[in-house]
C-alpha cells in the first residue's frame, strides 16, 4: 500500500509546476501582501484575477523570481527558487521564466531581432537565428525583424513581448494585464496568442489580470480582493 | 547578441551625445599628445644640434640669445666680433676646433650662413648634387630649402637683409646655387651655406665699393682664417670645441673676463632654456588635465543620465536572466568604449595638429616639428584614458548593479 501511496505522491509531484505556501509579503513602505496558497500542473492555464490594490502584481513578481517574499515557500518545477544563489535564480529565470508585462519595456535601443537575441543571450543560451527567424513568423512579426521596437504599432510591440517570452520555451509564462488596454477583438487575439505559445511550448499559462472579458475563457480562476493587502 | 554588441547598440542610439563625447574626450587626449610630442622633439633637437659644439663665442649680450641665434638659427645674432680677436681664441691652446659663422642675411627666410666645411662636419652633412662652395657667392642648399623652394644646382637667388622674409634685398648680387646637400635630420637642412667671404662680399658690396682683396672662395677651412690677414673683417661667432673637458671650467671665465666677447655653453644654456619653457608646458598640461577633466564629467553624466532612461531595459534584462555582473559590465563597456574611442581619436588629431604646427609655422619649421614620430608612451596615454573612462562609468555601473528588478518594474 505505501508504495502506492509513494508512487502517487511522486505522480502528483511530477504532474506539478507551481505550488506557492502560506505566502506573505512585507514591503518596506510597510504595505502588507497576504498571498493565495497556489498549485498549478504543467501545461495548466490559471487566471488570477483582482482589481488593482488586491496584490497582483506582487503575486507575479515572486511567481516571476524577481521579488523574494517576506515569508513563505515557493516550488516551481520542485525547484525551490528563492533558496538559490542569486546568480542561479537569475538563471533559472532566464531559461524557465517568462514574462509579458503590461508595459511591454522593450529595449528601443535594439531591432526586434536584437530584443530576441538579447533573451538568448541573457538566459546564457547560444545565438539561434533559425528559431528567432520561426518564432517571429508564428508571431506574424516577421517583416519587422530589422525594426526599432519604438517604431512598431502597439499591437506589433505586444507581439514582440510575447516572442521575448516564449524565446527560450520556458516552464511557466506569466502575463501581466495583457488584454486591459485593448478592445474585444484585440483582447481575443492576444489570449488565443498567448495560449498557443504555452501550449506549443508545453508551459503553464498564469495571467493577472482586472479585465471581467477574460473571465470566460479560463476554467481555472482565483479572484484576490482588496482585503489581502492592508496599509500598516 | 553579446555585451560589447549591447553597449554599442546604446551608444550607436544616442549617437550625436556619444560623438560628442568622443569629441570632448579627444581634445584632451590630443593635447597630452602634442605636448609629449612637442617634449621630445623640442629636446631632441636642442640637444643633437648643439652636439659637437661645446662653447659659443660672440659679441657680449644674453647667453641664451648667442645660443639661439648661433646654434638653432632662431634669434637675431648679440652682434659683431673682430675676427682679429676671434683669431686668438682660434690659437687658443684650449680649443680644438673654432668654427666661424657670419650671420645677417636669409632667402626667403632661409638663413644664409657664412662659414667652413667644418660647419658641415658638425651635421655630418654630406653633398648630395654638385660640389662645395669654392668662391664668393657660390652657395650650397640644405635639403629642405632645395625641395621646399624647388631650387636646383645653377639656379642664381636674391639674399635679403635679415633674418625674415621681406627685408630689404641686396639687389642683384647673383648668388649661385653650386650644391645640394643630402637630408641630415638637423637644422642643416634648413640653412643656405657659403664662405664666410661671400657675406662679407654681399655687405661690401652694398655698403661701400671697396674692393677688399678677398681670396677667391679657396679658403674655405678654419685654418685657412688663421692664415688670411682680415683683421679689420667682422664674423658673428665662433662655434667651439674644447681639446679636453676641464677647458670649461677655464675657457668661459677667460673668454668673458679678459676679452670684449662673451662665452656661452648651449649645455648650461639649453637646460636654463628648458626649465623656463618648463613652465609653459606645465600650464599646457594642467590645461589638458583640465580639459579631460571636464570630458571625464560630460562621460559621467551622460552614462548616469542614460541609467535614469534606461531603468527598465536594465531591469528587464536582469528578468531575462542577466546576472548584476553583467550588468555592471554591460555600462563599465560603454564607458570603456567611449573613451578608447577618444583616446584613438585623440591621439591621432595631436599627430595631425603637430604635422600641422609643423607645416604651419616658420619657428617651428627650425625646430623640424612633425608629426611623423611615435613614442611608446601614447600607449600609456591609451591606457590612461581607457582607465579614466572606466572610472568615470564606475558610479553608473554601480546603480545598474543595484536594480531592483520588481521595485522598478512595478512604477510605471
Amino acid at each position: 500500500m505505501g508504495g502506492v501511496f509513494s508512487l502517487c505522491r511522486e505522480k502528483l509531484r511530477e504532474m506539478t509546476m507551481i505550488q506557492l505556501r502560506d505566502s506573505h509579503h512585507r514591503y518596506n513602505s510597510g504595505t502588507e501582501v497576504n498571498l493565495p496558497d497556489l498549485q498549478v500542473d504543467k501545461g495548466e492555464h490559471l487566471l488570477i484575477l483582482g482589481l488593482s490594490g488586491s496584490g497582483k502584481s506582487t503575486l507575479l513578481h515572486i511567481l516571476a523570481g524577481i521579488l523574494r517574499p517576506t515569508k513563505g515557500s515557493y516550488l516551481i518545477d520542485g525547484t525551490d527558487l528563492y533558496s538559490l544563489s542569486e546568480s542561479r535564480r537569475d538563471q533559472f529565470r532566464g531559461r524557465h521564466i517568462g514574462v509579458i508585462f503590461q508595459q511591454m519595456h522593450l529595449i528601443n535601443s535594439l531591432t526586434v531581432k536584437e530584443n530576441l537575441k538579447l533573451a538568448q543571450y541573457m538566459a546564457g543560451h547560444k545565438p539561434d537565428d533559425s528559431k528567432v527567424i520561426r518564432i517571429c513568423s508564428e508571431l506574424d512579426i516577421s517583416d519587422k525583424v530589422d525594426t526599432y521596437t519604438d517604431e512598431l504599432s502597439q499591437g506589433q510591440k505586444q507581439r514582440v513581448s510575447i516572442a521575448r517570452a516564449v524565446m527560450n520555451d520556458p516552464l511557466l509564462l506569466l502575463a501581466d494585464e495583457p488584454t486591459s488596454s485593448l478592445d474585444d477583438i484585440r483582447s481575443g487575439e492576444v489570449l488565443s496568442l498567448l495560449k498557443s505559445q504555452a501550449k506549443r511550448t508545453g508551459a503553464t499559462l498564469i495571467i493577472s489580470t482586472h479585465d471581467q472579458r477574460v473571465k470566460d475563457q479560463f476554467l481555472n480562476r482565483v479572484e484576490l480582493d482588496a482585503q489581502n493587502q492592508e496599509e500598516v | 547578441m553579446n555585451l560589447i554588441k549591447l553597449s554599442f547598440s546604446y551608444l550607436r542610439r544616442r549617437a550625436l551625445n556619444t560623438l560628442l563625447n568622443i569629441l570632448l574626450f579627444s581634445f584632451g587626449i590630443a593635447t597630452i599628445t602634442i605636448l609629449l610630442l612637442f617634449s621630445y622633439q623640442l629636446e631632441d633637437n636642442l640637444y643633437k644640434n648643439a652636439e659637437g659644439i661645446d662653447v659659443v663665442v660672440g659679441a657680449k649680450g644674453s647667453p641664451i640669445q648667442l645660443i639661439l641665434s648661433s646654434i638653432y638659427h632662431i634669434d637675431n645674432p648679440t652682434g659683431n666680433i673682430k675676427l682679429s680677436e676671434a683669431k686668438q681664441l682660434m690659437n687658443h691652446p684650449m680649443v680644438a676646433s673654432a668654427t666661424p659663422l657670419a650671420l645677417g642675411d636669409n632667402y626667403l627666410g632661409y638663413r644664409i650662413v657664412g662659414s667652413t666645411t667644418e660647419y658641415l662636419d658638425k651635421y655630418s652633412a654630406t653633398v648630395r648634387e654638385g660640389t662645395l662652395w669654392n668662391h664668393e657667392f657660390e652657395l650650397v642648399l640644405g635639403a629642405d630649402v632645395a625641395r621646399n623652394e624647388g631650387l636646383q644646382v645653377g639656379d642664381t637667388i636674391v639674399s635679403g637683409h635679415g633674418f625674415s622674409e621681406g627685408g630689404s634685398s641686396h639687389d642683384d648680387n647673383g648668388l649661385i646655387v653650386v650644391g645640394i646637400l643630402e637630408p641630415t635630420g638637423t637644422i642643416a637642412d634648413r640653412l643656405i651655406l657659403t664662405g664666410v667671404e661671400t657675406m662679407w662680399g654681399i655687405h661690401m658690396e652694398s655698403e661701400e665699393e671697396e674692393d677688399h682683396d678677398h681670396t677667391d672662395g679657396r679658403s674655405i677651412t678654419n685654418e685657412s682664417y688663421l692664415a688670411t690677414e682680415f683683421d679689420q673683417e667682422q664674423i658673428t661667432s665662433l662655434l667651439i670645441r674644447y681639446q679636453n673637458p676641464l677647458a670649461a671650467a677655464q675657457f668661459p671665465r677667460f673668454v668673458n673676463d679678459q676679452t670684449s666677447m662673451q662665452a656661452a655653453a648651449p649645455a648650461v644654456e639649453v637646460t636654463r632654456l628648458l626649465t623656463l619653457l618648463g613652465v609653459g608646458l606645465s600650464s599646457i598640461r594642467f590645461f589638458a588635465l583640465v580639459l579631460i577633466l571636464a570630458s571625464v564629467l560630460g562621460i559621467f553624466i551622460a552614462l548616469l543620465n542614460s541609467m535614469k532612461e534606461r531603468k527598465y531595459d536594465l531591469a528587464i534584462m536582469r528578468t531575462l536572466g542577466g546576472s548584476r555582473l553583467k550588468l555592471f559590465n554591460h555600462v563599465i563597456l560603454e564607458g570603456a568604449m567611449i573613451s578608447l574611442a577618444g583616446g584613438l581619436l585623440g591621439i591621432v588629431l595631436g599627430h595631425i595638429a603637430m604635422e600641422g604646427i609643423g607645416v604651419l609655422f616658420a619657428e617651428a619649421q627650425q625646430f623640424a616639428v612633425t608629426g611623423y614620430d611615435f613614442h611608446s608612451e601614447e600607449v600609456v596615454i591609451l591606457l590612461l584614458a581607457l582607465g579614466i573612462g572606466i572610472l568615470s562609468s564606475l558610479v553608473p555601473a554601480l546603480l545598474a548593479y543595484k536594480t531592483d528588478i520588481a521595485e522598478t518594474l512595478s512604477k510605471t
